[in-house]
């Protein structure tokens, strides 16, 4: 591999990966737990990334924060990848109503600027779906439904949905313009005459040939996803704290509660610092497939 | 051609009941109750009655969205129920929105037009250290979390820093809102511009780069032009042309920025009372600025691609 960039990113894509795998394992402290007899330290032996403000060891927030990213990235993508290449192929293929119906789909989500519209969600939506899932488990008894609300993590599968909504949309779009060019070549035409089903078509012939932008879109898209778990957790409509996301962790140290903080330089620093080498690493990959599908581009 | 522009005004009006509904029934239905969120859950079950009526509430869904749109037409989006009790929407956002649009702009003219110097240069300059220098800044303006840049900026350059007993800065004020032309707005400009920054840059390299690779380049070359009025009168009005499709998404990407920015440096503008109306369930101010935003969005790009294809003749669209 020439590209050391793409090579350095997939080294810290992999870590990270591993990290969010392994937090119960890494993580020296529990997450959650305050040392009022230890707050605002520097790093030192004990804590080596120091402690925020209740005391919290700010290593194990980090590597829980990963946690947090990369369960919104695969959960994200997953659903935006699966609607985004079905619905786009599928558009593309049939053309028709189908294409007409949903393009408009795609046209009527594109109306809606993305992080406003996640915002909107955020703001409408999912205060009464929450509840309703909570005291749905609890008339219910759903232990563990009851135990997912209060986790924090049902807030977040809200943002999820509306991330994914708005992923595979653009993807679908993307998907579609290639199906349409393929869609006239040879090779299609000559599996369509020997009788190849349309979903093996669609799925073995025509995919395959338009995956290069699709893999390029993706891998550049994850770091936007990064992006926006990390700025919707700062917002306070992610993830919940005490669960720490590293957008939870720049909000309490920073953002939303400023504070003075010229002698704590690591609590902003770090979070900023992993957050920024994560959603680098993406987008390092992201130029080095671009560079290596689309060579005459760059 | 004609076609094209037909269908597409066609469509605009079914989008825009479509994108109105949607608002309208999240937002008067997603958050709960409306009147819970004005009066407090422990009220007088008649005073809830009243304040019921008085709003309309207590009418049929199609009646209210009706109301709703109809009094959204003539610039009234309903009130404020718990901050700004009271107040018209319209009046609120009418007192911010000048600052956002002013910061905006300000993010706008520094960072388009450096983004389209430096994605040319880069072109032109291809494979040598400025090309390399200018890769690396779009992808810093596309990776830095402004969520952490802006502490960490802010730290940098708007406090004071005592190296020994030598004291260093501060070289900006810290945020707040002094009008245009106050150093306040260097550092919210400067944060909302960079992605604007970045993605032009980007766009304009690409676009550069292919358009340099045609035959007319050649051609014009071969007659014995100049290279700079190869560059400018060839090269560059046909690579700059597909950027006009950026615009919309660049805007949209800038008000949405409003609002981390406006809130991190206690910018009185549209962006900070969206976040406030966030959090305080202000559901008429978050729907007037979803609609407004998506109308205003949806029209734009609109415009944009009828545009696209009068300012350049090759485009057909079917």
């Amino acid at each position: 591999m020439r590209n050391k960039p793409a090579l350095i990113g997939s080294v810290i894509i992999l870590v990270l990966v591993l990290v969010a795998v392994l937090a119960p394992v890494l993580a020296p402290y529990d997450f959650a737990k305050t040392d009022l007899n230890n707050v605002e330290k520097p790093p030192s032996a004990a804590h080596w990334f120091g402690t925020d403000q209740l005391g919290r060891d700010m290593l194990s927030r980090l590597i829980y924060g990963a946690r947090s990213v990369v369960f919104v990235i695969v959960v994200v993508s997953t659903i935006s990848l699966t609607l985004g290449l079905t619905l786009g192929a599928l558009a593309g293929y049939f053309g028709g109503w189908v294409d007409t119906l949903i393009s408009r789909i795609i046209d009527f989500l594109f109306a809606f600027p993305d992080l406003l519209f996640i915002f909107f969600i955020a703001a409408t939506i999912k205060p009464g779906l929450v509840n309703s899932l909570k005291s749905f488990g609890q008339t219910n008894n759903i232990q563990w439904l009851v135990d997912f609300v209060r986790s924090g993590y049902a807030d977040y599968l809200v943002v999820m949905i509306a991330l994914s909504v708005l992923g595979w949309a653009g993807l679908a779009r993307l998907v579609r313009g290639q199906i349409l060019s393929l869609r006239e070549k040879d090779f299609v035409l000559s599996a369509q005459a020997v009788g190849v089903p349309t979903r093996k078509i669609i799925f073995r012939y025509l995919i395959p040939n338009a995956l290069a932008p699709i893999l390029v879109a993706i891998s550049m898209g994850l770091g936007g996803i990064a992006l926006s778990e990390g700025i919707l957790a700062y917002l306070g409509i992610g993830l919940q704290p005490p669960n720490p996301s590293w957008g939870i962790i720049l909000a309490d140290n920073a953002g939303r509660y400023w504070r003075e903080w010229p002698e704590m330089l690591w609590l902003v620093f770090l979070p900023f610092v992993v957050m920024a080498s994560v959603v680098f690493a993406f987008n390092f990959v992201g130029d080095g497939l671009n560079e290596a599908l689309n060579p005459e581009l760059q | 051609m004609l076609a094209y522009i037909v269908r597409r005004l066609l469509w605009l009006p079914v989008l825009l009941i479509l994108i109105s509904l949607l608002t309208f029934a999240l937002g008067l239905y997603g958050p709960g109750d409306p009147v819970q969120v004005m009066l407090g859950l422990h009220t007088n079950p008649q005073i809830v009655e009243q304040v019921r009526k008085e709003y309309g509430f207590d009418k049929p869904f199609p009646v209210q969205y009706w109301n709703y749109v109809t009094n959204a037409l003539q610039g009234n989006f309903g009130y404020s129920l718990v901050k700004y009790q009271g107040q018209r929407v319209s009046d609120l956002i009418a007192k911010r929105l000048p600052i956002t649009l002013q910061l905006n702009l300000v993010a706008v003219l520094w960072s388009v037009p450096l983004g389209i110097a430096l994605g040319i240069l880069a072109a032109l300059r291809r494979k040598t250290w400025l090309d390399v220098f200018v890769r690396a800044v779009v992808i810093l303006g596309i990776s830095l979390p402004v969520i952490g840049l802006m502490p960490v900026l802010d730290f940098a350059l708007s406090r004071k820093h005592e190296i020994g007993a030598l004291g260093i800065g501060p070289f900006l004020p810290p945020g707040g809102w002094q009008g245009v032309f106050a150093p306040h707005i260097i550092q919210p400009a400067f944060i909302l511009g960079l992605g604007a920054l970045a993605v032009f840059t980007r766009q304009t390299r690409a676009a550069m780069l292919e358009v340099m690779n045609a035959d007319y380049i050649r051609t014009a070359r071969a007659k014995g032009l100049k290279e700079w009025m190869v560059i400018t009168r060839h090269a560059m009005r046909n690579a700059l042309i597909p950027l006009i499709t950026i615009i919309g998404f660049t805007l949209a990407g800038l008000f949405a920025g409003s609002f981390l920015v406006e809130q991190f440096y206690g910018i009185p503008g549209a962006g900070a009372l969206a976040y406030d109306a966030l959090l305080s369930k202000e559901y008429y101010i978050i729907m007037a600025f979803t609609l407004i935003a998506a109308v205003v969005y949806v029209i734009f790009n609109l415009i944009i691609d009828i545009a696209y294809v009068f300012v350049d003749p090759r485009i057909r669209y079917k």
